[in-house]
């Protein structure tokens, strides 16, 4: 923790953000055991840091495109963890009316653009916002969340040249989590510094520690404040994914040991143990995150158990739109 | 244009120009973009011009990056524009393909409705030039499988204006498959052209003998047909089908009433095609109309070849439209 200390509200707000993202995949973990949540589940548990230091930087009218473990994201965001939960359990109080569940959550009222499963698919689409911003001279930034899998995918290449080419503001965040499911960096990159590859198209870049919150909130507001002058900007984000790749991962392309070595750096222990080293947060901080984070996650799940389901007579609705604008 | 003016003489090219003309000026929202839209003037010159009109900003030239910039074209619609993306042709689309499935086409319906996609997407179709089979091929009955997607196929001047506006209009996306041999095709676009409807089929020619359903560069040649038929005694009615995705079956249904035959007329090929989709549900909601099989005429199912007399035996001609109108009249009872 190198950087200025934060105030005791604001320490606490980053604990709480991350607490909440923490505890709420847990009981998702739990949920989905008792086959209450199906499907794809992808868990950003141990990557907390990342989407809570960059999104408390953001302003209500900037976007966020992010991909299928955007739980975190979504959170961070200010979506509500009922409209989360219920889109998992396939509710029509979902964010989504259960036609997305975990990898497609979507929140209109947040700019959250999704949820999107197709690798590198969500960066032309930021672009894309950020270009339309961009002409009806709005002062918003688009920040699109990918992992270092993406970059593989031309859909990087092709949007780093056209974000720097038009001048976008468009913040790229790189989650390198290490691992492409089961594929470290090192087997599908020839160059594994991912962060200079902006180097090649002009975009401005960084490399900052993924799992300390307070180092990813400082390079995020220095990122944004070059993205909202109109410059594209590409953040690489060194983190790491605690769980499994999904709820079907058999984990045998790393060991225990290198997991365990991780965790010792904890996200939410590494800043809580500093904060309270440095008088800024106390144990009953702590508690009291604890207690309202887990009503929240309870809540949550009450108001997703409560949730109803879509009438199947409206199964072919939202393939085209009810109203046409005048 | 004022109502009373007369009709302007034009290509289709001016017509879908005027079209892209007239919806930016109509609308600061609208913009154009694609690979040499601007400076070059447009692959087939629709867009020459409008750059010194319209500005770099309005009239976007994009690098070679068919998904980046579809994919922003999406985005922009997103974010409250109402993008033109032009694609070359058809057959380079599918480097955009998951951005027009994956996303323009499911966003809606994945977000439970919050997120519109008001993108239109216009790209050439079609062989008959010599182009290969890498630039020749006609995908738009490929497109009309995907729920979520409009699919236009103006074949004559009023469409190639008109409905580029309605599809500007719409909330969803659209896509416009201009034949790129109908671009040189002359004509009138009159005076009051505007908007048109995106949900009908048009019947272009009356008859009572036998309906020809067909679109795109197929319409010319089917109505040069039926001329030649009435000739012959053989009266045809032309049905324009103007939009594969979502089919007009209405217009479609009372045309097999009137002549109880029908023979499709289509570019793409036949195996899983747009005209086995017809031809199924004249099966399903008009069977007992029927006098004779469902016919189809399409393209050979071959990647269209470059040597002329190849690909003009690949694609349905005036002859193999009569001569398919012959065989289905004469077999009669
Ligand atoms: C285009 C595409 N190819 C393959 C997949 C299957 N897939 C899902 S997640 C994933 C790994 C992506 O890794 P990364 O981008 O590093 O993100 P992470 O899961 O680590 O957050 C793959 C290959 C996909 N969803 N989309």
């Amino acid at each position: 923790m190198s950087t200025a200390l934060p105030d005791h509200d604001q320490a606490r707000r980053l604990l709480w953000q991350m607490v909440r993202i923490r505890r709420f995949e847990e009981k998702c973990v739990e949920m989905y055991s008792a086959q209450k949540i199906r499907g794809f589940m992808h868990l950003y548990i141990g990557e907390e840091a990342v989407a809570t230091g960059i999104i408390e930087q953001l302003r209500p009218e900037d976007a966020i495109v992010a991909t299928y473990r955007e739980h975190g994201q979504a959170l961070v965001r200010g979506m509500s963890a009922g409209s989360i939960m219920a889109e998992m359990y396939g509710k029509q109080e979902g964010c989504a009316r259960g036609r997305g569940g975990s990898m497609h959550l979507f929140d209109a009222k947040t700019r959250f653009c999704g949820g999107n499963a197709i690798v590198g698919g969500g960066l032309p689409l930021a672009i894309g916002l950020a270009l339309a911003d961009k002409m009806q001279n709005r002062k918003a930034v688009t920040a699109c969340f990918f992992g270092e899998g993406a970059v593989a995918e031309g859909e990087f290449h092709e949007s780093m040249n056209l974000a720097a080419l038009w001048k976008l503001p468009v913040l790229f965040v790189c989650e390198n989590n290490l691992y492409a499911m089961g594929t470290a960096l090192r087997y599908t990159e020839s160059k594994t510094e991912i962060a200079k590859k902006g180097d090649a198209y002009n975009v401005a870049n960084a490399v900052v520690d993924g799992m300390d919150v307070l180092a990813v909130s400082e390079a995020a507001r220095k990122a944004i404040a070059t993205t909202r002058e109109g410059q594209p900007f590409l953040l690489e984000c060194r983190t790491y994914r605690f769980r499994a790749h999904s709820m079907f991962d058999a984990e045998l392309y790393r060991s225990k040991d290198e997991v365990a070595e991780w965790k010792k750096r904890d996200p939410i222990t590494l800043f809580f143990d500093a904060m309270k080293a440095a008088n800024v947060l106390s144990d009953a901080d702590y508690a009291a995150v604890e207690a309202e984070v887990a009503k929240e996650v309870d809540d949550s799940v009450a108001f997703a158990e409560a949730g109803t389901w879509e009438p199947v007579e409206d199964l072919t609705r939202f393939v085209y739109s009810e109203v046409t604008p005048s | 244009m004022n109502a009373t003016d007369p009709p302007k003489k034009m290509t289709y090219r001016d017509a879908v120009r005027e079209g892209i003309r007239s919806a930016m000026q109509n609308d600061p929202r609208v913009f154009l973009m694609g690979e040499d839209v601007g400076h070059y003037g447009g692959c087939f010159a629709v867009s020459r011009g409008l750059l010194a009109e319209f500005g770099e900003d309005r009239i976007r030239d994009t690098p070679l990056a068919e998904s980046a910039f579809v994919g922003a074209g999406i985005g922009a619609a997103l974010g409250g524009m109402r993008p033109i993306v032009e694609i070359m042709t058809c057959n380079f689309s599918l480097l955009a393909l998951d951005q027009i499935m994956n996303t323009a086409a499911s966003l809606l319906h994945m977000s439970g409705g919050q997120f519109n996609v008001p993108i239109v997407i216009r790209m050439a179709t079609g062989g008959g030039k010599q182009l290969g089979a890498q630039h020749s091929h006609s995908l738009e009955g490929w497109y009309a499988h995907i729920p979520g997607l409009k699919v236009l196929t103006p074949a004559t001047l009023e469409d190639g204006y008109g409905m580029l506006a309605s599809a500007l209009a719409d909330p969803d996306p659209v896509l416009i498959f201009e034949n790129q041999t109908l671009y040189i095709m002359e004509g009138e676009l009159p005076a009051n052209a505007g908007p048109v409807d995106i949900s009908s089929a048009k019947v272009r020619r009356e008859g009572k003998d036998v309906s020809i359903l067909t679109y795109g560069a197929s319409l010319p040649k089917s109505l040069e047909a039926a001329a030649k038929l009435a000739e012959q005694g053989i009266h045809a009615e032309v049905v324009d089908l103007r939009v594969l995705r979502p089919l007009d079956d209405a217009t479609i249904m009372s045309s097999v009433a009137k002549t109880h035959r029908v023979l499709i007329v289509d570019e793409g090929w036949r195996s899983g095609g747009i005209s086995a989709e017809i031809s199924a549900r004249i099966q399903e909601q008009a069977f007992f109309e029927l006098d004779r099989p469902v016919q189809r005429l399409c393209s050979a199912e071959v990647p269209i070849p470059y040597a002329k007399h190849l690909e003009q035996a690949a694609l349905p001609q005036v002859e193999s439209i009569i001569a398919a109108v012959q065989n289905l009249v004469r077999s009669h009872g």
